[in-house]
């Protein structure tokens, strides 16, 4: 198990260096800037603006300057002055009058640095204030989609070709083909206007949270119900259901105890995907019901060239599509018995 | 596995478990109090520091915490007195002398009483907003006062400004007394002196922030409990991509007129979301609706779109062939299909725009481009136009014309129709092609385009904000068209003082652009806003600029007396949608004696539908 999380945490240090690398500097290949915009500058007004935020050194000194961890911006930070007084130190030397100058900084030093386009907030401000809110709406959808999709999928198992098998299949392959937004709307026109039970958008009461948590949850319940129907169907007609029917025990029991452990392994292994899914997903949902996740910062920071808000959200969103994939592979462990994390 | 069988039975629903109870904790306090009054600002702000901040949003917001030295009439847009009392201006027109008020407060971020409002206070902001280290976009906008360019692009070593402050005409003669020397006569600096990028910023403030966070207080300054404000409000707290929350200012001067007590700005991007929170009584007031339900919109009495300081038009590329040649480019201008298109695709309202600069600044006549009794003549005119130079039948082929814009099913739409008319009318083969916004600006600033949707949107209520966008070498010209008359002409205006001979000189410009046409104008913008009806003292105007100072709730009667002065007919009344907390009267009478008589009466589509086609 350790050498599991060891090898675990090489293989996402890897992966992290490389998609920090080589979003950084596609990133900074595509035409226009930050500060662009459609009320172009006075050339010398522009020069202020790149000078101020380093847009004018070149790519791999910003590449060095945002990993960090020494903070390249006062040179004093890094040498010592040249007249050899002044001490402090080689990482830290004093500025006129009584400030030290930042030695460190950069993503390797935990600092995102400054939002470009939400000049007031720090990245690290902005994912801390919206990573819950997404974390929740996440959590939330997941739910729905694991009780709606189990438990539809068990109910199409044990009757296959039943009327009741046939319609929900179909409203599987509905709720797979209908993109969320679409969704979204006939819950906004059915739950909001034509029965108004529930706020139109917001965040804050639970109230407000069951729109767009069943509208983010009802594709990847679509996807669980399917896998759960195949993989019960599988388990259902294996010796050893068989055997404990054979037994004499309750039909319920044979299902929830030993047919539902077996077929719910397709599940856990979609698990993984799904969060990425409902990750990414999310920014949709967002949107339309007006919630400050981090989702809708994935695709607005790119638009807005927003390097560092784009830089912080695509490595937070490696973390934790890696770590969250590493959870399930343990989950699915702890499930079935055959497999072994050390076999890998 | 030693792991026991119940424990691992626990561990997904601990897990699951965990996370819920987490992220619950985490956002816990994420319920609120209604506020007064909720409106939607379109999108997060850029920044709260007014010396950065470059669009309508921001300065939506900026109007509630801070004030300048003047305040816009909310209809007339004319100066009101603001943080200064009164103003004299010299002869020449040369040199103002504002008068501060010596009854103004600082408030700090905690709503504690700051420093007294001075003279000097003006001085540091505009010291801070001319300098190269600041890299404010406005900067500009103060470069009408002697010696601010230079200051601003003259930089040292360090980045910092390589002249002395005393070299810009910007100086408090005592804490009272603010004198400002302007380079040449400029008529329009007192509408500037309103202006979101010249309001204050508490030095202190910023002082205090750089001792406590060395590292960090460029933003920390910013942060709400740092914010100082002298303006009718202050920042209750901020939510990124949410909302923020405004929260009465007892200590601004003027505070008895302010009738809101808390006041939501909502970061909401999506039109449609916007509307069903307008509609359900969430949100009292939405910048712009969706474009597919403005037709619906606009019987109601609360959709009333007024002409709008801007300006939709395509630019050409006067440097490429055959659009280089004035005879196509104003063939391409006669033959664009604007009543279509202002009546089919943006409905609202818009007007055919037959020049640069929009109607509705008071005084300016403009000019318009030379047109034809009839449609069908200014077709003919333009079929003639491209023989004449050259091309179509018996000459060259026309090669294709690219229709450049920014994806946005707007503005395909606006293109899909005007390539198909120059293709039916002109035999013009045409292709459209989108670009994402930031790479689509990059593009029309390479004039890497043949035909380029633009727009433009008046900082000021100046026809000189539109017509300097195309003096020679200016950086928003983007079309490489010059041309030494029209600098000529637009120079000699901004050194007239006489406000009528001045707009004689820029109507001449704006002529010469008429008849060169490196832009080919297409409508003239409404404002979009929808508001509940029963939301008073907010009149729509040529900016779609308001101060949130003079809103208030009207009651019952109130709303009864503004709905009997609509017109017999044509007026669908809606749902008065109000306070969630039910309605009280604003502190002082005097907020609604001010507004009752400016009742912005009736909705009036007519006035801004006319079209002459």
């Amino acid at each position: 198990m350790l050498r599991f999380l060891l090898r675990r945490l090489l293989w996402l240090a890897i992966t992290l260096f490389t998609v920090m690398t080589v979003t950084f500097f596609l990133m900074h290949q595509v035409p226009g800037g930050p500060f662009s915009n459609e009320r172009a500058l006075d050339p010398a007004i522009e020069a202020n603006i790149q000078k101020k935020y380093h847009l004018d050194w070149p790519l791999w000194r910003q590449y060095l300057q945002y990993t960090g961890p020494f903070n390249l911006d006062d040179e004093r930070a890094l040498l010592p002055p040249p007249d050899g007084e002044g001490s402090g130190g080689l990482w830290r030397s004093e500025l006129e009058g009584d400030r030290p100058a930042k030695a460190f900084g950069g993503v390797l030093a935990g600092d995102f640095g400054p939002s470009f386009k939400y000049k007031d907030y720090s990245v690290n401000d902005i994912i801390a204030q919206s990573l819950p809110i997404s974390a929740l709406l996440g959590v939330l959808s997941m739910m729905f989609a694991l009780s709606l999709g189990v438990s539809a999928g068990i109910a199409s198992a044990l009757r296959p070709g039943s009327k009741l098998d046939l319609s929900l299949r179909l409203a599987a392959t509905g709720g797979i083909a209908l993109p969320n937004f679409v969704i979204a709307g006939f819950m906004v026109i059915l739950f909001v206007f034509l029965i108004p039970l529930l706020p139109v958008a917001g965040w804050g009461t639970i109230r407000h949270m069951l729109l767009p948590g069943f509208c983010l949850g009802l594709v990847f319940a679509a996807y669980i119900a399917r896998l759960t129907r195949t993989g019960m169907l599988e388990a259902l007609s294996s010796d050893h259901i068989r055997t404990a029917h054979a037994k004499g025990l309750s039909s319920s029991t044979v299902v929830m105890r030993h047919a539902l452990k077996g077929g719910l392994l397709p599940v856990v292994s979609y698990l993984g995907p799904a969060t990425a899914g409902i990750l990414t997903g999310s920014l949709v949902i967002e949107s339309i019901f007006f919630i400050s996740g981090t989702g809708q910062h994935f695709i607005r920071a790119a638009i807005n060239r927003d390097y560092t808000l784009a830089m912080g959200v695509t490595i937070l969103f490696t973390v934790l599509v890696y770590v969250l994939n590493t959870v399930v592979d343990i989950a699915y462990t702890l499930l079935d018995p055959r497999i072994s994390l050390e076999d890998e | 596995m030693a792991l026991s069988r119940t424990l691992r039975q626990a561990v997904p629903v601990l897990l699951l478990g965990g996370l819920l109870a987490a992220a619950i904790w985490t956002t816990r306090g994420a319920r609120l109090e209604p506020a007064d009054f909720v409106f939607n600002n379109g999108t997060e702000l850029q920044t709260l520091d007014p010396a950065t901040v470059t669009g309508q949003p921001e300065g939506r917001a900026l109007r509630m915490l801070l004030e300048g030295l003047t305040v816009s009439h909310p209809r007339t847009l004319e100066a009101l007195p603001g943080m200064a009392e009164s103003w004299e201006v010299s002869d020449d027109q040369l040199v103002y002398t504002f008068k501060i008020r010596d009854d103004a407060h600082w408030t700090n971020g905690d709503g504690t009483r700051g420093d007294r409002f001075t003279a000097e206070d003006f001085v540091y902001s505009f010291r801070r907003l001319l300098d190269p280290r600041t890299a404010a976009q406005y900067a500009y906008m103060l470069w009408y006062v002697k010696g601010a360019k230079a200051f601003t692009t003259t930089v040292a070593d360090d980045g910092g400004p390589a002249l002395s402050f005393d070299t810009v005409g910007i100086t408090a003669l005592d804490p009272t007394t603010l004198r400002i020397e302007l380079e040449s006569p400029t008529p329009f600096f007192l509408s500037i002196t309103s202006f979101y990028a010249l309001f204050p910023v508490s030095r202190a403030g910023i002082e205090r922030a750089q001792r406590l966070f060395p590292d960090t207080w460029e933003y920390e300054w910013l942060r709400p409990e740092n914010y100082c404000t002298n303006g009718p409000y202050r920042v209750s707290f901020r939510r990124v991509n949410d909302r923020i929350r405004f929260e009465k200012n007892p200590l601004y001067w003027d505070a008895d007129a302010v009738a809101m007590e808390t006041v939501d700005m909502l970061a909401l991007e999506q039109y449609t979301t916007g509307l069903n929170m307008y509609l359900t009584g969430e949100c009292h007031w939405i910048d712009v609706p969706p474009a597919n339900v403005i037709q619906r919109l606009m019987p109601r009495e609360d959709f009333n779109p007024r002409p709008y300081l801007g300006s939709y038009f395509y630019r050409v590329n006067c440097t490429k062939p055959p659009l280089d040649d004035r005879r196509v480019r104003r063939a391409l201008a006669l033959s664009l299909p604007r009543v279509p298109i202002v009546e089919t695709i943006t409905k609202a309202g818009q007007v055919p725009a037959y020049g640069l600069v929009p109607p509705g600044i008071d005084g300016y006549g403009g000019a318009r481009m030379r047109r034809n009794a009839t449609f069908e003549e200014d077709l003919a005119e333009a079929k003639e136009l491209i023989v004449e130079a050259g091309y179509g039948p018996g000459g060259k082929e026309l090669p294709p014309i690219e229709i450049h814009y920014n994806t946005s099913e707007a503005h395909r739409d606006i293109a899909e129709v005007i390539s198909d008319a120059w293709a039916a009318n002109l035999g013009i083969r045409t292709k459209l092609r989108n670009q994402e916004w930031k790479v689509y600006l990059d593009t029309q600033a390479r004039l890497g385009y043949d035909v380029s949707r633009s727009a433009w949107i008046g900082d000021y209520a100046d026809p000189n904000t539109f017509i300097d966008i195309f003096l020679t070498g200016g950086e928003n010209n983007k079309t490489g068209w010059s041309n030494a008359d029209y600098d000529r002409l637009v120079a000699e205006a901004n050194r007239t003082a006489d406000p009528a001979r001045r707009f004689e000189l820029l109507s001449e410009a704006e002529a010469i652009l008429m008849e060169e046409l490196p832009v080919l104008p297409l409508y003239y913008y409404v404002t979009q806003s929808t508001y509940s009806p029963r939301l008073g003292g907010y009149h729509p105007n040529v900016k779609d600029e308001h101060y949130p100072k003079f809103w208030y709730w009207m009651n019952d009667e109130e709303l009864a007396e503004k709905r009997a002065g609509y017109p017999d007919e044509g007026f669908e009344l809606v749902d008065a949608t109000g306070p969630p907390k039910g309605l009280y009267p604003p502190r002082d009478p005097r907020s609604r004696t001010d507004s009752s008589d400016t009742n912005d009466g009736p909705p009036n589509g007519s006035a801004t539908t006319g079209s002459d086609d």
